[in-house]
């Protein structure tokens, strides 16, 4: 079978392409990395100023404007746990992290999703893209991602955002595309250029979808975390994979506790935003 | 209505919508006089519109009528462009709006045609006032201006005080009052009403019907109107278009549809129509037996023995209506020397020839004499007798004038006279 078809060497061809830009737009690369850097780890020392006990009262306050009270209750208690198992400033390092990827694949994404749902070409495009950023496993970019951005929390975020982007893409264009024909019809009778019936119809409507997707962007951010620690990223992420590696199964239990706790909150969270402010549709 | 328009507000001319690939394949098999069906097969093309034309009046209402499938929403929306038609040309006031660039098409769609959805395809995210005033706000109209504007158009519809509502606060009639009110805000001199009240169940559907026409008639505006309920079309339409598989089969008044169907599928479509909300006085009114006033009763007397009937309508030298007389009234006048005028019963049942079936079952069931029928200047036009108001019921056509008209009753004089 082998000699059949000659061999073509693939993977030398990959290996020279990241060589290449590496050595071309490595001053590019290393700005970016120095960009990103600055964002999380200003986050993180700007976040570390406030005492843990005012920013638990935040966090929950938060919840309670955008979500229930009890929720707003299970942020407090479950920060206040997570600060008295001595787990605060990692969690903070994750949480810069994960909201500066999810930040990015949004402001990334949310424009893809809605050029995809405007054009069946760029549709086409897109989707295969998105199937291979979604199975192509993380450990395969990671390794580019050090030569183009260097150990260090920015290829855990560049990770982050192309494992965290997708469902974003996809529910924009899933929520723009489920607005009722009808109503595009309206939009058009009326005399609406494309971009009025996105901003003024298409957009509102498929809000509660898009918010989905970032509810789902945010979940599968914080399940990079521990591989994004692999490459030095600091974080909750980088406790488990210390506890895993010097098989600590409780500081493990307890470390992953507190990702999940993490998690719940930002989840339900950003659920809620999803489905308040939909005037009569709650009737 | 029909008498007063004069221009065309809109024309569309050989006007044909092919939906699928191979639309010009299917056009030229089109051209060649194949069926709808044929071109699927050879192409799989489907013909949504077939080679429409039409004018439609200014400040007329136009009934499209169809089948579900006739291409009847597809021909609505060939009107404003929603689908690009395939052939043909549509001039809206003179200029043909297939060949417009896209921002010449959104003024169109802006200033000049409004459209109401069957689903009302109002924007649940939005208030009522929200919804009316999209139109405006598209064009960039300011704020103060373009809720006066909305807020009127609600007040027409009747929807005042709603203005702050959600549109799945409000049941479907109000809803497409909406829909309507959306319309009418940007003030625009055409109307399309695509199913408008199809959804909506009988009776606020009736009362849709009649707010439309009032407001019809208030405004003047230049209403398309979609149905599939014939019913409807014969109720508010000017003119009405039949449309079977794309195709025009029949363009006419209410009454030319129904009384001359063009061709046997138009003749199934109206058999089931309800004759006596259509039907009036005037077409199944026969010609009436009169006797000049002045006659006197023998003359009367033996106009009834002649024709075998048992009273008979008096009438002054201009042919119009003063009374009736017995044959029995007849004969004692004569006998005691009276003249006509002293035994005329002057209590007579009339209705004017517009008048429907429905409006005339109660009068006719009562009268003794048959009804009379008579115009405004109280001319006798007919009488009405009930085996003719059962037999058009039936959809008999003996009983039935198609013009609405039955022969002048002067000659009937004439004959008399000769007699005499």
């Amino acid at each position: 079978m082998n000699n059949l078809l000659p061999r073509l060497p693939f993977a030398d061809w990959i290996d020279e392409g990241v060589d290449w830009l590496v050595t071309t737009f490595g001053t590019v690369f290393d700005s970016i990395a120095d960009v990103l850097a600055g964002i999380v780890e200003g986050a993180v020392d700007g976040l570390d100023m406030v005492p843990s006990i005012i920013l638990a009262v935040l966090f929950a306050l938060l919840a309670w404007l955008i979500s229930t009270r009890r929720i707003a209750l299970f942020s407090l208690v479950g920060l206040l746990f997570i600060d008295y198992l001595g787990y605060w400033h990692p969690m903070l390092q994750m949480l810069a992290l994960v909201l500066t990827s999810v930040v990015i694949a949004l402001v990334i994404g949310i424009p893809i999703g809605i050029w995809g749902s405007q054009q069946a070409m760029a549709r086409k495009v897109i989707n295969p893209v998105l199937d291979l950023m979604q199975t192509m496993p993380a450990f395969v970019y990671l390794l580019p991602a050090i030569f183009f951005f260097n150990i260090g929390v920015v290829p855990g975020v560049v990770a982050s955002v192309i494992f965290s982007m997708p469902p974003t893409i996809r529910l924009t264009m899933l929520g723009i595309e489920q607005v009722p024909k009808d109503l595009i019809e309206a939009t058009e009778a009326f005399g609406s250029t494309t971009w009025q019936r996105l901003i003024k119809v298409q957009i509102p409507l498929a809000k509660p979808t898009i918010m989905a997707g970032v509810n789902q962007s945010i979940m599968l951010s914080l399940s990079m975390v521990v591989i994004a620690s692999m490459v030095g990223a600091p974080g909750l992420g980088e406790e488990v994979y210390r506890a895993v590696t010097q098989l600590k199964t409780g500081v493990g239990f307890e470390t992953g506790l507190s990702i999940v706790i993490v998690a719940i909150i930002l989840d339900r969270i950003t659920q809620h935003a999803g489905k308040k402010k939909q005037g009569g549709n709650t009737l | 209505m029909s008498e007063e328009v004069t221009s065309k507000k809109i024309e569309v001319l050989n006007t044909t919508k092919i939906f699928g690939k191979n639309h010009k394949r299917a056009a030229q098999l089109l051209s060649e006089g194949k069926s709808k069906g044929e071109i699927l097969k050879a192409t799989g093309a489907t013909v949504g519109v077939k080679n429409a034309s039409f004018d439609v009046f200014e400040g007329e209402i136009f009934v499209i009528m169809g089948l579900s499938g006739s291409g009847k929403s597809t021909l609505v929306r060939l009107l404003n462009r929603l689908i690009d038609p395939t052939m043909g040309k549509i001039l809206l006031d003179g200029e043909d709006i297939v060949q417009m660039n896209k921002e010449q098409l959104r003024q169109v769609r802006r200033k000049k045609i409004g459209m109401v959805f069957q689903n009302f395809a109002l924007f649940p995210h939005k208030t009522i006032l929200e919804n009316t005033e999209y139109g405006l706000e598209i064009q960039g109209v300011a704020k103060e201006e373009r809720k006066a504007k909305a807020t009127e158009s609600l007040r027409l519809v009747g929807l005042a005080g709603y203005e702050d509502q959600f549109p799945k606060q409000l049941s479907g009639g109000m809803q497409q009052r909406v829909g309507l009110a959306r319309a009418l805000a940007n003030g625009p001199d055409i109307l399309l009403m695509d199913e408008a009240f199809s959804a909506l169940d009988p009776l606020i559907r009736k009362d849709m019907q009649d707010e439309l026409l009032q407001l019809h008639h208030d405004m003047g505006k230049t209403i398309i109107f979609i149905t599939h309920d014939l019913d409807e079309a014969l109720r508010i339409g000017d003119r009405i278009a039949l449309m079977k598989d794309g195709e025009i089969v029949q363009i006419g008044t209410p009454e030319e549809i129904l009384m001359s169907p063009s061709n046997k599928y138009v003749e199934r479509f109206v058999e089931d129509v309800d004759l006596s909300k259509v039907l009036t006085a005037g077409h199944i009114m026969k010609k009436a037996d009169t006797v000049q006033v002045d006659r006197g009763p023998r003359v009367a007397l033996r106009l009834m023995e002649r024709l075998s009937i048992s009273s008979i309508y008096v009438v002054d030298k201009g042919n119009r209506l003063i009374g009736a007389v017995t044959a029995q009234d007849a004969v004692q006048a004569s006998e005691s020397g009276k003249t006509l005028e002293e035994v005329l019963i002057t209590d007579l049942s009339v209705v004017p020839p517009e008048t429907v079936l429905t409006d005339l079952f109660d009068i006719v069931s009562t009268a003794t004499i048959p009804v009379a029928v008579i115009d405004e200047s109280k001319k006798i036009q007919g009488i009405i007798i009930r085996g003719a108001l059962i037999g058009a019921l039936a959809g008999d056509d003996q009983f039935i004038n198609s013009d609405g008209t039955v022969d002048s009753v002067e000659e009937k004089d004439a004959e008399v006279a000769l007699h005499e």
